[in-house]
């Protein structure tokens, strides 16, 4: 009997392991030392911005590597890790605060590479330093301040109605009222029926009572208002901090994650993420001429405030209210179906709300959004600087006398309303968070994992290589061959598949998968050697040992395939890692042990008639 | 061949359940050593799991860790663990969780109050702050993981094979575990998330052994209808021996390497995997063919049809 390999077969391996080697390649190039710039607070990168970096480095004698313009940002590629910080220090000031200017690593992967979506392995916080945060937000909180609205704002109602109630009172995620006598829960019940959105009503005659639930799509909107506002104000503040490729995400059910690649002073970070915004409403000064204030004759009690998309607007000094009385606001839709946005404040603010608009019906009315930016200087004590920046978010004329529940209309499209809404609640903090978990892990040490990881890498590697070649002799060699091929295949599916990060652990798991994955030739080669000593044909025990070794090759390895799929389910960051390398790393070393060695043993020795002997 | 580990002739094999009261007995000691410790000592909870803070500094020169100790009293950390790490100029700082307040700043005030006391250009290495509910989690979610690989993998291999084969392939595992927490907990190294994820690999690694061993026995039940089930067990475990060997030898070497130069940080991870792979082995041998023998296994209970001969349903295999 003679063992062959179809040529579909042979040509199919051929073509994973190219394909595999291909996607690998990438990472034989490194990478090159970058400053990346985006435009930020009404900046925008163009053609006259590259040309104007251009020029500015030229100056600076720092000479460019290459300029990639992409997604309204400008990658500049330069020669050293000191040109890099150079560069950048030029830029800032060249470029000033509507820039980013952030320091990177740029991929050097050759073009033809690149367009065939080649790129090299995405390093964990762990090897290329860092930080990671993880944040909660304090849902109870937000909870607790909408509860207490709407007690106030019922109370309120019922007053106006004369309507007299024993108490009303918040309980678990629901408003319970209870009136005095039958007769006023009677009109009560009118009067407080349907009346409310998101929540439910119920009556019990018995006790008189009337219970506003939330509604559980109420309480699960409020939960997810509450992590964008959230995401929102940190994705303004991780722009600050000038960092490439942050990551900020969702998850779970109330927390997020934020990842921070080369940013080592944890003290300055959290600084600036935990940085409040605030918004103020403020009468705009009708009184007076815009255009004398805008030529420098500002009015006495008067300020110029910028407004968001450009422009300026003329506002009274005398703040109306300011954001923390804010509750809750939220896209909704008028008569004619047009967005608006529905704001709530608290009983103190709807009273400050109704004594100033009283006499100022016909009058607008602005928004101002004030955040607090890291100017990058810090103060004589040690802290860090920051601007106060104000912007005009909205102005809207006053329609009727407000109270604590009010809206705004005319305010655009309906993704108009929704930033409006999303700005209001970042500026009333509505609902605060806090850091839960840290992890900062600073460059040196990223890189001595680095180091360490492939010194044990090369190390395993080289042992493995020749305890196989020495013990099944030329068929170890063939098992080294898969080996390698393996090793690149690793790689080349780690680097293909985007989210796959390369962590210390996931280190350990590809030094693992090297020592794991001989033991598919080992079990196929030892069923060789007992089919010889038998006394079968060394082609009948080439074919019957890999026919017998198969399926316990698979069990064995389907096995080690579950608790890596429960270990990548239930853990987290680096421990995630480890399993995606040794899932990949069981899957390629099946493909190469098995069928990469099997085809090669067939081309080497599966054609010869007269084989009379293996080397094994 | 100069060196051939095994070639085991199926007449003669070697008879390892001969001295299955002793090593029954081993497994016994080990395991109870292994429990009284885990009760008595504990175990030496990581950062992952306790909560708390952890600074990682690199200083210029050999740090003094007793100054360093005096000057973390002064200024209210009495409580702080501190360590060389790696390298004596590298000092590991830990602080068990405080109570309310923002705790995520302990990383930075210990930073500075360092910078200030003991020298100004510290390098800072790795800050780590876990909030005491996050460690809670991680811990569940850990143990729950442990669980489920236990309970999948006791899924799989029944369908697999056949009850007893599964069930002593779980024991097995659960001895596995028990030995190197027990280990942890005699040397008092610390159990942090990285040695989860070993325990998960070995209970990976463990199993794929049984697997093979195990598979050999069903298929030497059916083949050799006139020996009896002890002597079954024994020509199985002879016949697998040297590939136990050469597998469990070069992953033993692997992890060897990965110890002495895998850094400080995956040091733990590769101990408790290196332990891992000699007790996996060990039961594999051992533990689980006493159990399967001791439970009564018989040639009836694997014969097919309820699982098909391996090897008959593959034509060629790619």
């Amino acid at each position: 009997m003679l063992n062959r390999y179809p040529l579909w077969k042979n040509l199919l391996i051929l073509f994973v392991v190219l394909f595999g080697t291909l996607y690998a390649l990438p990472n034989l190039f490194g990478e090159d030392y970058a400053v990346q710039i985006s435009g930020t607070r009404g900046g925008e990168v163009t053609v006259d911005t590259v040309t104007q970096v251009e020029r500015t480095l030229d100056r600076a004698g720092i000479p460019i590597r290459g300029l990639t313009f992409e997604n309204g940002q400008l990658l500049v590629r330069v020669e050293s890790d000191e040109d890099q910080l150079n560069a950048r220090e030029i830029l800032v000031q060249e470029l000033g605060s509507q820039y980013i200017v952030a320091l990177n690593l740029a991929p050097a992967t050759p073009d033809w590479l690149a367009a065939i979506g080649g790129e090299p392995l995405k390093l964990g916080l762990d090897l290329r330093g860092g930080v990671h945060f993880l944040m909660e937000v304090d849902m109870e909180e937000a909870l607790t301040k909408i509860r207490e609205q709407m007690v106030t704002t019922v109370q309120d109602r019922l007053r106006d109605e004369r309507l007299r109630y024993q108490r009303v009172e918040a309980s678990g995620n629901s408003i319970i009222v209870t009136m005095r006598n039958q007769e006023d829960f009677q009109s009560a019940s009118a009067v407080l029926r349907n009346q409310y959105e998101g929540y439910d009503f119920r009556t019990d005659a018995g006790s008189r009572t009337i219970t506003l639930a939330m509604t559980d799509q109420f309480l699960q909107e409020t939960r997810s208002n509450a992590i964008d506002q959230n995401i929102t104000i940190l994705r303004n503040r991780v722009d600050e901090l000038g960092v490439a490729e942050p990551l900020i995400q969702r998850q779970g059910a109330d927390r997020i994650v934020v990842e921070l690649p080369g940013v080592q002073d944890t003290a300055r970070a959290k600084e600036i993420l935990g940085a409040t915004a605030t918004l103020e409403f403020r009468f705009v000064d009708t009184d007076n001429d815009l255009q004398d204030a805008i030529a420098g004759r500002v009015p006495f009690g008067s300020r110029l405030f910028d407004q968001r998309g450009g422009g300026q607007v003329l506002l009274e000094n005398r703040v109306i209210l300011t954001g923390d009385h804010i509750v809750n606001a939220s896209v909704g839709y008028d008569e004619s179906n047009r967005p608006q946005v529905n704001i709530s404040l608290d009983s103190a603010g709807g009273r400050m709300m109704t004594q100033a608009t009283r006499g100022n019906i016909g009058k607008p009315m602005a928004t101002v959004f004030i955040e607090f930016l890291a100017t990058g200087e810090t103060t004589d004590e040690g802290r860090i600087a920051f601007d106060r920046v104000e912007e005009v978010v909205s102005v809207a004329t006053i329609q009727a006398v407000l109270g604590s529940n009010f809206r705004i209309t005319g305010v655009g499209s309906v993704q108009d309303a929704q930033n409006l809404a999303l700005l209001l609640r970042a500026g009333a903090l509505i609902a605060p968070i806090q850091i839960v978990e840290e992890r900062t892990v600073g460059p040196s040490l990223g890189a001595e994992n680095v180091e360490a990881g492939m010194k044990a890498i090369i190390g395993a590697f080289i042992l493995v290589l020749l305890f196989m070649g020495i013990y099944y002799r030329k068929f170890g060699l063939v098992a080294n061959l898969a080996l390698m091929t393996n090793l690149v295949m690793i790689i080349g599916v780690m680097s293909m598949i985007p989210g796959a990060t390369l962590t210390m652990p996931g280190i350990a798991g590809i030094v693992l998968t090297v020592g794991m994955a001989v033991d598919a030739n080992v079990i196929i080669f030892e069923r060789i050697r007992e089919e010889l000593v038998e006394g079968r044909s060394p082609q009948q025990a080439i074919a019957r040992g890999y026919e017998n070794a198969f399926s316990t090759i698979a069990d064995a390895n389907i096995t080690t395939l579950i608790t890596a799929l429960i270990l990548f389910a239930v853990g987290t960051g680096s421990i995630k890692g480890f399993a995606v390398t040794l899932a990949i790393g069981i899957i390629t070393s099946m493909f190469t042990a098995i069928a990469g060695t099997r085809a090669v043993i067939n081309l080497t020795w599966g054609r010869n008639k007269r084989l009379q002997e293996l080397s094994i | 061949m100069f060196f051939q580990i095994t070639k085991v002739d199926e007449n003669r094999p070697v008879d390892f359940m001969s001295i299955n009261k002793w090593t029954t007995a081993l497994s016994v000691i080990l395991i109870v050593a292994s429990l009284i410790s885990l009760s008595v000592n504990k175990l030496n909870w990581g950062l992952d799991f306790t909560g708390g803070t952890l600074v990682e500094v690199g200083f210029t020169q050999p740090a003094n860790l007793s100054e360093l100790r005096t000057v973390l009293e002064d200024n209210d950390f009495g409580d702080a663990i501190v360590q060389n790490y790696g390298t004596p100029r590298d000092v590991l700082v830990r602080v068990p969780p405080r109570g309310e307040g923002d705790s995520d700043a302990i990383g930075n005030e210990l930073l500075s109050m360092l910078q200030a006391n003991i020298e100004d250009d510290i390098q800072i290495r790795r800050v780590e702050f876990v909030g005491p509910q996050v460690g809670e989690e991680l811990a569940e979610a850990g143990g729950l993981a442990l669980l489920v690989a236990l309970i999948c993998i006791l899924i799989y291999v029944s369908f697999r094979f056949e009850w007893r084969l599964a069930l002593s392939a779980v024991a097995g595992l659960g001895q596995d575990v028990i030995i190197i927490l027990g280990l942890f907990s005699v040397t008092q190294m610390q159990v942090d998330l990285t040695i989860l994820a070993a325990l998960l690999a070995v209970i990976g690694y463990s199993l794929n052994d049984s697997i093979v061993v195990a598979d050999r026995i069903r298929e030497n039940f059916r083949k050799l209808r006139k020996e009896d089930p002890t002597s079954v067990i024994n020509i199985s475990l002879s016949q697998t021996l040297s590939r136990t060997l050469v597998t469990s030898l070069t992953t033993l070497v692997v992890l060897i390497v990965l110890m002495l130069f895998g850094g400080q940080m995956i040091f733990g991870f590769s101990v408790a995997l290196a332990v891992g792979v000699v007790v996996g082995t060990y039961s594999s041998v051992f533990t689980r063919s006493t159990l399967v023998l001791a439970m009564g296994i018989s040639r009836e209970d694997l014969m097919p049809p309820e699982v098909e001969k391996e090897g008959e349903d593959h034509e060629s295999y790619l």
